[in-house]
Protein backbone atom coordinates (compact mmCIF):
# COMPACT_ATOMS: atom_id res chain seq x y z
CA UNK A 1 0.00 0.00 0.00
CA UNK A 2 1.28 3.40 -0.76
CA UNK A 3 -1.29 5.40 1.27
CA UNK A 4 1.44 6.36 3.71
CA UNK A 5 3.60 7.56 0.85
CA UNK A 6 0.71 9.65 -0.49
CA UNK A 7 0.13 11.24 2.88
CA UNK A 8 3.83 11.98 3.16
CA UNK A 9 3.87 13.46 -0.33
CA UNK A 10 0.83 15.61 0.50
CA UNK A 11 2.42 16.77 3.72
CA UNK A 12 5.58 17.63 1.80
CA UNK A 13 3.59 19.57 -0.79
CA UNK A 14 1.77 21.45 1.98
CA UNK A 15 5.03 22.23 3.72
CA UNK A 16 6.49 23.45 0.43
CA UNK A 17 3.43 25.65 -0.25
CA UNK A 18 3.66 27.09 3.27
CA UNK A 19 7.34 27.79 2.74
CA UNK A 20 6.65 29.61 -0.54
CA UNK A 21 3.91 31.67 1.15
CA UNK A 22 6.32 32.52 4.01
CA UNK A 23 9.01 33.60 1.57
CA UNK A 24 6.56 35.86 -0.27
CA UNK A 25 5.32 37.18 3.08
CA UNK A 26 8.82 37.89 4.28
CA UNK A 27 9.69 39.75 1.07
CA UNK A 28 6.58 41.89 1.47
CA UNK A 29 7.36 42.48 5.18
CA UNK A 30 10.89 43.63 4.34
CA UNK A 31 9.58 45.92 1.61
CA UNK A 32 7.13 47.49 4.07
CA UNK A 33 9.94 48.15 6.57
CA UNK A 34 12.30 49.49 3.90
CA UNK A 35 9.70 51.97 2.67
CA UNK A 36 8.86 53.11 6.24
CA UNK A 37 5.35 51.79 5.68
CA UNK A 38 3.16 50.06 8.25
CA UNK A 39 2.59 46.41 9.02
CA UNK A 40 -1.06 45.56 9.75
CA UNK A 41 -2.44 42.64 11.80
CA UNK A 42 -3.34 40.43 8.83
CA UNK A 43 0.11 40.78 7.19
CA UNK A 44 2.77 38.10 7.38
CA UNK A 45 5.36 38.92 10.08
CA UNK A 46 8.31 37.06 11.58
CA UNK A 47 7.55 35.23 14.83
CA UNK A 48 10.23 37.23 16.64
CA UNK A 49 8.63 40.50 15.53
CA UNK A 50 5.22 39.34 16.77
CA UNK A 51 6.60 38.10 20.11
CA UNK A 52 8.70 41.19 20.73
CA UNK A 53 5.76 43.45 19.96
CA UNK A 54 3.38 41.50 22.19
CA UNK A 55 5.89 41.84 25.02
CA UNK A 56 6.60 45.52 24.36
CA UNK A 57 2.97 46.62 23.89
CA UNK A 58 1.59 44.58 26.80
CA UNK A 59 4.35 45.83 29.12
CA UNK A 60 3.51 49.33 28.01
CA UNK A 61 -0.19 48.66 28.71
CA UNK A 62 0.62 47.21 32.13
CA UNK A 63 2.67 50.33 32.93
CA UNK A 64 -0.34 52.53 32.25
CA UNK A 65 -2.60 50.37 34.40
CA UNK A 66 -0.13 50.11 37.31
CA UNK A 67 0.73 53.79 36.80
CA UNK A 68 -2.72 54.72 38.06
CA UNK A 69 -1.80 53.63 41.58
CA UNK A 70 0.90 56.09 42.69
CA UNK A 71 -1.39 58.97 41.69
CA UNK A 72 -4.76 57.64 42.81
CA UNK A 73 -3.03 57.55 46.19
CA UNK A 74 -3.34 61.36 46.20
CA UNK A 75 -6.80 61.97 44.74
CA UNK A 76 -8.52 62.16 48.12
CA UNK A 77 -5.71 64.27 49.62
CA UNK A 78 -5.06 66.70 46.76
CA UNK A 79 -5.03 70.27 48.13
CA UNK A 80 -8.05 71.64 46.25
CA UNK A 81 -11.13 70.53 44.36
CA UNK A 82 -9.48 71.65 41.11
CA UNK A 83 -6.40 69.52 41.82
CA UNK A 84 -8.61 66.53 42.68
CA UNK A 85 -10.54 66.88 39.42
CA UNK A 86 -7.31 67.19 37.40
CA UNK A 87 -5.80 64.16 39.09
CA UNK A 88 -8.92 62.10 38.44
CA UNK A 89 -8.87 63.10 34.77
CA UNK A 90 -5.24 62.07 34.58
CA UNK A 91 -5.78 58.70 36.23
CA UNK A 92 -8.75 58.13 33.92
CA UNK A 93 -6.46 58.87 30.97
CA UNK A 94 -3.98 56.24 32.18
CA UNK A 95 -6.79 53.67 32.29
CA UNK A 96 -7.74 54.64 28.74
CA UNK A 97 -4.11 54.37 27.58
CA UNK A 98 -3.89 50.91 29.08
CA UNK A 99 -7.00 49.89 27.15
CA UNK A 100 -5.74 51.31 23.82
CA UNK A 101 -2.52 49.37 24.27
CA UNK A 102 -4.17 46.11 25.30
CA UNK A 103 -6.36 46.39 22.20
CA UNK A 104 -3.28 46.90 20.04
CA UNK A 105 -1.56 43.86 21.62
CA UNK A 106 -4.66 41.76 21.02
CA UNK A 107 -4.41 42.31 17.28
CA UNK A 108 -1.22 40.21 17.48
CA UNK A 109 -3.13 37.19 18.79
CA UNK A 110 -2.72 37.42 22.57
CA UNK A 111 -5.98 37.66 24.51
CA UNK A 112 -6.67 40.08 27.28
CA UNK A 113 -7.23 37.48 29.98
CA UNK A 114 -3.73 36.15 29.32
CA UNK A 115 -2.24 39.63 29.69
CA UNK A 116 -4.19 40.23 32.91
CA UNK A 117 -3.02 36.88 34.27
CA UNK A 118 0.59 37.72 33.47
CA UNK A 119 0.28 41.06 35.27
CA UNK A 120 -1.45 39.86 38.43
CA UNK A 121 0.75 36.80 38.84
CA UNK A 122 3.86 38.96 38.57
CA UNK A 123 5.07 37.30 35.36
CA UNK A 124 4.79 40.45 33.26
CA UNK A 125 7.08 43.43 33.58
CA UNK A 126 5.97 47.05 33.63
CA UNK A 127 7.92 50.28 33.90
CA UNK A 128 10.01 50.15 37.09
CA UNK A 129 9.28 53.78 37.83
CA UNK A 130 5.86 52.85 39.23
CA UNK A 131 7.50 50.79 41.95
CA UNK A 132 8.57 54.00 43.68
CA UNK A 133 6.30 55.49 46.34
CA UNK A 134 4.61 58.90 46.43
CA UNK A 135 4.88 60.15 50.04
CA UNK A 136 4.37 63.88 49.32
CA UNK A 137 2.04 66.06 47.24
CA UNK A 138 5.08 67.35 45.35
CA UNK A 139 5.47 63.82 43.98
CA UNK A 140 2.37 64.46 41.84
CA UNK A 141 4.35 67.33 40.33
CA UNK A 142 7.48 65.25 39.84
CA UNK A 143 5.55 62.38 38.25
CA UNK A 144 3.93 64.74 35.76
CA UNK A 145 7.05 66.73 34.95
CA UNK A 146 9.75 64.04 35.09
CA UNK A 147 8.02 60.68 34.67
CA UNK A 148 5.44 61.74 32.10
CA UNK A 149 8.08 63.92 30.50
CA UNK A 150 10.39 60.94 30.04
CA UNK A 151 7.46 58.84 28.83
CA UNK A 152 6.56 61.44 26.19
CA UNK A 153 10.18 61.59 25.05
CA UNK A 154 10.05 57.83 24.60
CA UNK A 155 6.60 57.72 23.05
CA UNK A 156 6.61 60.50 20.48
CA UNK A 157 8.98 58.56 18.18
CA UNK A 158 6.79 55.47 18.66
CA UNK A 159 3.96 57.21 16.80
CA UNK A 160 5.96 56.23 13.69
CA UNK A 161 6.51 52.63 14.76
CA UNK A 162 6.18 50.01 12.00
CA UNK A 163 3.21 48.19 13.52
CA UNK A 164 0.03 50.07 12.57
CA UNK A 165 -2.23 49.44 15.60
CA UNK A 166 0.62 50.32 18.02
CA UNK A 167 1.43 53.55 16.18
CA UNK A 168 -2.22 54.59 16.14
CA UNK A 169 -2.53 53.93 19.89
CA UNK A 170 0.62 56.00 20.47
CA UNK A 171 -0.72 58.98 18.49
CA UNK A 172 -3.78 59.10 20.72
CA UNK A 173 -1.73 58.62 23.89
CA UNK A 174 0.81 61.33 23.04
CA UNK A 175 -1.97 63.85 22.40
CA UNK A 176 -3.35 63.20 25.86
CA UNK A 177 -0.03 62.97 27.71
CA UNK A 178 1.02 66.53 27.00
CA UNK A 179 -1.49 67.83 29.55
CA UNK A 180 -0.04 65.41 32.11
CA UNK A 181 3.43 66.88 31.87
CA UNK A 182 2.24 70.48 31.99
CA UNK A 183 0.02 69.92 35.01
CA UNK A 184 2.96 68.32 36.84
CA UNK A 185 5.22 71.22 35.97
CA UNK A 186 2.61 73.65 37.28
CA UNK A 187 2.25 71.79 40.58
CA UNK A 188 6.01 72.18 41.12
CA UNK A 189 5.96 75.79 39.92
CA UNK A 190 3.25 76.65 42.41
CA UNK A 191 5.19 75.02 45.25
CA UNK A 192 8.37 76.84 44.19
CA UNK A 193 6.48 80.15 44.43
CA UNK A 194 5.28 79.26 47.92
CA UNK A 195 6.75 79.12 51.41
CA UNK A 196 10.20 77.77 52.23
CA UNK A 197 8.63 74.53 53.40
CA UNK A 198 6.80 74.19 50.04
CA UNK A 199 9.98 74.90 48.09
CA UNK A 200 11.79 72.34 50.14
CA UNK A 201 9.06 69.79 49.48
CA UNK A 202 9.35 70.35 45.71
CA UNK A 203 13.15 70.10 45.75
CA UNK A 204 13.13 66.97 47.91
CA UNK A 205 10.70 65.30 45.52
CA UNK A 206 12.75 66.22 42.43
CA UNK A 207 15.80 64.83 44.22
CA UNK A 208 14.08 61.45 44.53
CA UNK A 209 12.58 61.26 41.02
CA UNK A 210 15.35 62.64 38.83
CA UNK A 211 17.56 59.55 38.55
CA UNK A 212 14.73 56.99 38.34
CA UNK A 213 13.15 59.11 35.55
CA UNK A 214 16.44 59.04 33.62
CA UNK A 215 16.56 55.28 34.04
CA UNK A 216 13.14 54.95 32.39
CA UNK A 217 14.89 54.94 29.01
CA UNK A 218 16.45 51.60 29.88
CA UNK A 219 20.06 50.47 30.34
CA UNK A 220 22.98 52.07 28.46
CA UNK A 221 23.14 51.08 24.79
CA UNK A 222 26.04 48.67 25.31
CA UNK A 223 23.93 46.73 27.85
CA UNK A 224 20.79 46.67 25.73
CA UNK A 225 21.33 43.68 23.46
CA UNK A 226 17.86 43.60 21.87
CA UNK A 227 17.82 47.25 20.87
CA UNK A 228 19.55 46.67 17.55
CA UNK A 229 16.97 44.18 16.29
CA UNK A 230 14.11 46.37 17.53
CA UNK A 231 15.55 49.35 15.67
CA UNK A 232 15.89 47.28 12.49
CA UNK A 233 12.22 46.38 12.83
CA UNK A 234 11.27 50.04 13.38
CA UNK A 235 9.62 49.24 16.69
CA UNK A 236 12.23 51.32 18.48
CA UNK A 237 13.29 54.49 16.70
CA UNK A 238 16.12 55.89 18.85
CA UNK A 239 18.59 54.26 21.21
CA UNK A 240 18.17 54.43 25.00
CA UNK A 241 21.14 56.75 25.43
CA UNK A 242 20.03 59.08 22.62
CA UNK A 243 16.60 59.48 24.17
CA UNK A 244 18.09 59.99 27.63
CA UNK A 245 20.35 62.74 26.28
CA UNK A 246 17.44 64.40 24.53
CA UNK A 247 15.48 64.32 27.78
CA UNK A 248 18.29 65.82 29.89
CA UNK A 249 18.78 68.59 27.32
CA UNK A 250 15.10 69.51 27.62
CA UNK A 251 15.09 69.21 31.39
CA UNK A 252 17.87 71.64 32.31
CA UNK A 253 16.20 74.85 31.05
CA UNK A 254 12.88 73.73 32.53
CA UNK A 255 14.52 73.19 35.92
CA UNK A 256 15.94 76.73 35.70
CA UNK A 257 12.45 78.15 35.15
CA UNK A 258 11.19 76.15 38.13
CA UNK A 259 14.13 77.18 40.28
CA UNK A 260 14.86 73.61 41.33
CA UNK A 261 18.33 72.05 41.32
CA UNK A 262 18.73 68.78 39.47
CA UNK A 263 20.57 66.41 41.83
CA UNK A 264 23.50 65.68 39.54
CA UNK A 265 26.92 67.19 40.30
CA UNK A 266 28.24 66.21 36.87
CA UNK A 267 25.53 68.09 34.99
CA UNK A 268 27.06 70.76 32.77
CA UNK A 269 26.85 72.14 29.24
CA UNK A 270 29.34 70.61 26.85
CA UNK A 271 30.02 73.17 24.15
CA UNK A 272 31.84 70.68 21.96
CA UNK A 273 29.05 68.10 21.92
CA UNK A 274 26.25 70.65 21.97
CA UNK A 275 24.63 68.68 24.77
CA UNK A 276 24.57 68.56 28.55
CA UNK A 277 26.94 66.07 30.17
CA UNK A 278 25.44 64.21 33.08
CA UNK A 279 26.60 61.78 35.75
CA UNK A 280 26.49 57.99 35.77
CA UNK A 281 23.32 56.40 37.02
CA UNK A 282 23.13 53.69 39.65
CA UNK A 283 22.15 50.75 37.45
CA UNK A 284 22.32 48.30 40.34
CA UNK A 285 19.26 50.10 41.76
CA UNK A 286 17.51 49.77 38.39
CA UNK A 287 18.17 46.03 38.27
CA UNK A 288 17.06 45.59 41.88
CA UNK A 289 13.72 47.30 41.23
CA UNK A 290 13.32 45.38 37.97
CA UNK A 291 13.92 42.14 39.85
CA UNK A 292 11.00 42.95 42.14
CA UNK A 293 12.88 44.46 45.06
CA UNK A 294 11.80 48.08 44.64
CA UNK A 295 9.99 50.07 47.33
CA UNK A 296 6.47 49.17 46.12
CA UNK A 297 6.60 46.19 43.71
CA UNK A 298 4.61 43.86 45.96
CA UNK A 299 1.90 46.32 46.85
CA UNK A 300 1.40 47.45 43.22
CA UNK A 301 0.83 43.93 41.92
CA UNK A 302 -1.26 42.80 44.88
CA UNK A 303 -3.52 45.88 44.58
CA UNK A 304 -4.00 45.12 40.92
CA UNK A 305 -4.79 41.48 41.66
CA UNK A 306 -7.32 42.44 44.34
CA UNK A 307 -9.05 44.90 42.03
CA UNK A 308 -9.18 42.32 39.25
CA UNK A 309 -10.49 39.55 41.48
CA UNK A 310 -12.97 41.77 43.33
CA UNK A 311 -14.34 42.95 40.00
CA UNK A 312 -14.88 39.46 38.63
CA UNK A 313 -18.50 39.22 39.80
CA UNK A 314 -19.30 42.55 38.11
CA UNK A 315 -17.92 41.36 34.78
CA UNK A 316 -19.76 38.07 35.05
CA UNK A 317 -23.04 39.67 36.17
CA UNK A 318 -22.94 42.16 33.28
CA UNK A 319 -22.33 39.31 30.88
CA UNK A 320 -25.19 37.25 32.36
CA UNK A 321 -27.51 40.25 32.14
CA UNK A 322 -26.58 40.86 28.51
CA UNK A 323 -27.16 37.19 27.68
CA UNK A 324 -30.56 37.22 29.44
CA UNK A 325 -31.59 40.39 27.58
CA UNK A 326 -30.58 38.86 24.26
CA UNK A 327 -32.48 35.69 25.15
CA UNK A 328 -35.69 37.54 26.00
CA UNK A 329 -35.46 39.56 22.75
CA UNK A 330 -35.22 36.29 20.83
CA UNK A 331 -38.30 35.05 22.78
CA UNK A 332 -40.29 38.13 21.78
CA UNK A 333 -39.39 37.70 18.11
CA UNK A 334 -40.39 34.02 18.16
CA UNK B 1 -13.13 36.22 4.96
CA UNK B 2 -12.05 37.32 8.42
CA UNK B 3 -13.16 39.67 11.18
CA UNK B 4 -10.49 42.15 12.28
CA UNK B 5 -9.58 42.05 15.95
CA UNK B 6 -11.56 38.93 16.83
CA UNK B 7 -9.18 37.16 19.17
CA UNK B 8 -11.08 34.02 20.15
CA UNK B 9 -13.30 32.83 22.97
CA UNK B 10 -11.37 33.51 26.18
CA UNK B 11 -12.82 36.98 26.74
CA UNK B 12 -15.54 37.48 29.33
CA UNK B 13 -17.03 40.24 27.17
CA UNK B 14 -17.10 40.46 23.38
CA UNK B 15 -14.99 42.94 21.43
CA UNK B 16 -16.63 45.98 19.79
CA UNK B 17 -15.29 48.37 17.17
CA UNK B 18 -16.00 52.05 17.85
CA UNK B 19 -16.74 54.76 15.27
CA UNK B 20 -16.88 58.41 16.30
CA UNK B 21 -18.38 61.41 14.45
CA UNK B 22 -16.28 64.44 15.34
CA UNK B 23 -18.99 66.97 14.45
CA UNK B 24 -22.17 67.24 12.45
CA UNK B 25 -21.58 66.94 8.74
CA UNK B 26 -18.63 64.55 9.07
CA UNK B 27 -18.56 60.77 8.71
CA UNK B 28 -18.18 58.42 11.63
CA UNK B 29 -14.54 57.37 11.68
CA UNK B 30 -13.05 54.27 13.29
CA UNK B 31 -11.53 55.27 16.65
CA UNK B 32 -10.56 51.92 18.17
CA UNK B 33 -12.06 49.00 19.98
CA UNK B 34 -13.20 47.98 23.45
CA UNK B 35 -14.82 45.15 25.39
CA UNK B 36 -18.37 45.39 26.71
CA UNK B 37 -21.10 42.91 27.67
CA UNK B 38 -23.78 44.43 25.41
CA UNK B 39 -24.43 47.29 22.99
CA UNK B 40 -25.70 49.67 25.68
CA UNK B 41 -22.55 49.30 27.78
CA UNK B 42 -20.45 49.39 24.64
CA UNK B 43 -21.82 52.83 23.73
CA UNK B 44 -21.23 54.10 27.29
CA UNK B 45 -17.72 52.69 27.44
CA UNK B 46 -17.01 54.17 24.02
CA UNK B 47 -18.06 57.59 25.28
CA UNK B 48 -15.77 57.26 28.31
CA UNK B 49 -12.84 55.88 26.38
CA UNK B 50 -12.92 57.80 23.10
CA UNK B 51 -14.64 61.14 23.78
CA UNK B 52 -13.08 62.39 27.03
CA UNK B 53 -12.05 65.61 25.31
CA UNK B 54 -15.15 66.35 23.27
CA UNK B 55 -13.85 64.37 20.28
CA UNK B 56 -17.33 63.38 19.20
CA UNK B 57 -21.03 64.17 18.93
CA UNK B 58 -22.09 60.64 18.01
CA UNK B 59 -20.76 57.13 18.52
CA UNK B 60 -21.40 53.88 16.67
CA UNK B 61 -20.41 50.49 18.03
CA UNK B 62 -20.46 47.20 16.17
CA UNK B 63 -19.39 43.78 17.32
CA UNK B 64 -15.96 43.05 15.88
CA UNK B 65 -17.17 39.55 15.00
CA UNK B 66 -19.90 41.06 12.79
CA UNK B 67 -17.41 42.81 10.50
CA UNK B 68 -16.48 41.10 7.27
CA UNK B 69 -13.14 42.09 5.79
CA UNK B 70 -11.62 41.44 2.40
CA UNK B 71 -9.26 38.47 2.30
CA UNK B 72 -5.84 39.77 3.41
CA UNK B 73 -4.02 37.19 1.29
CA UNK B 74 -5.77 38.27 -1.91
CA UNK B 75 -5.11 41.99 -1.56
CA UNK B 76 -3.07 42.34 -4.75
CA UNK B 77 -5.59 40.80 -7.14
CA UNK B 78 -8.61 42.10 -5.25
CA UNK B 79 -7.49 45.72 -5.58
CA UNK B 80 -6.01 45.34 -9.02
CA UNK B 81 -8.80 46.93 -11.03
CA UNK B 82 -7.82 50.62 -10.59
CA UNK B 83 -4.16 49.91 -11.46
CA UNK B 84 -3.18 51.59 -14.71
CA UNK B 85 -6.41 53.58 -14.84
CA UNK B 86 -4.95 56.97 -14.05
CA UNK B 87 -7.56 58.47 -16.40
CA UNK B 88 -9.96 58.19 -13.47
CA UNK B 89 -8.11 61.10 -11.82
CA UNK B 90 -8.36 64.73 -12.84
CA UNK B 91 -4.55 65.00 -12.73
CA UNK B 92 -4.34 62.69 -15.78
CA UNK B 93 -5.63 65.51 -18.03
CA UNK B 94 -2.68 67.89 -18.36
CA UNK B 95 -3.53 69.68 -21.61
CA UNK B 96 -6.03 71.77 -19.68
CA UNK B 97 -3.58 72.75 -16.92
CA UNK B 98 -3.39 76.37 -18.02
CA UNK B 99 -7.11 76.78 -18.64
CA UNK B 100 -8.83 78.76 -15.87
CA UNK B 101 -11.65 77.25 -13.82
CA UNK B 102 -11.08 73.70 -15.09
Amino acid sequence: MNTTTDVTTDARADARAAQIADEAGERRFNELLASESRVEPSDWMPEGYRKTLIRQISQHGHSEIIGMQPESNWIARAPSLKRKAILMAKVQDEAGHGLYLYSAAQTLGVDRETMFDQLITGKAKYSSIFNYTTPTWADMGSIGWLVDGAAICNQVPLCRVSYGPYGRAMVRICKEESFHQRQGFEILLELMRGTDAQKEMAQESVNRWYAPALMMFGPPDEDSPNSKQSMAWNIKRFSNDDLRQRFVDMLVPQAEILGVTLPDAALRWNEERGHYDFGDLDWSEFHEVLAGRGPANTIRVSRRREAHENGAWVREAARAYADAQAESRRGLVA
Amino acid sequence: MTSPGDSGMRETWPLWEVFVRASRGLSHVHAGSLHAPDEIMAVRNARDLYTRRAEGVSVWVVRAAAITASDPDAKDSFFESPQGKEYRHATYYTESDAVPHL
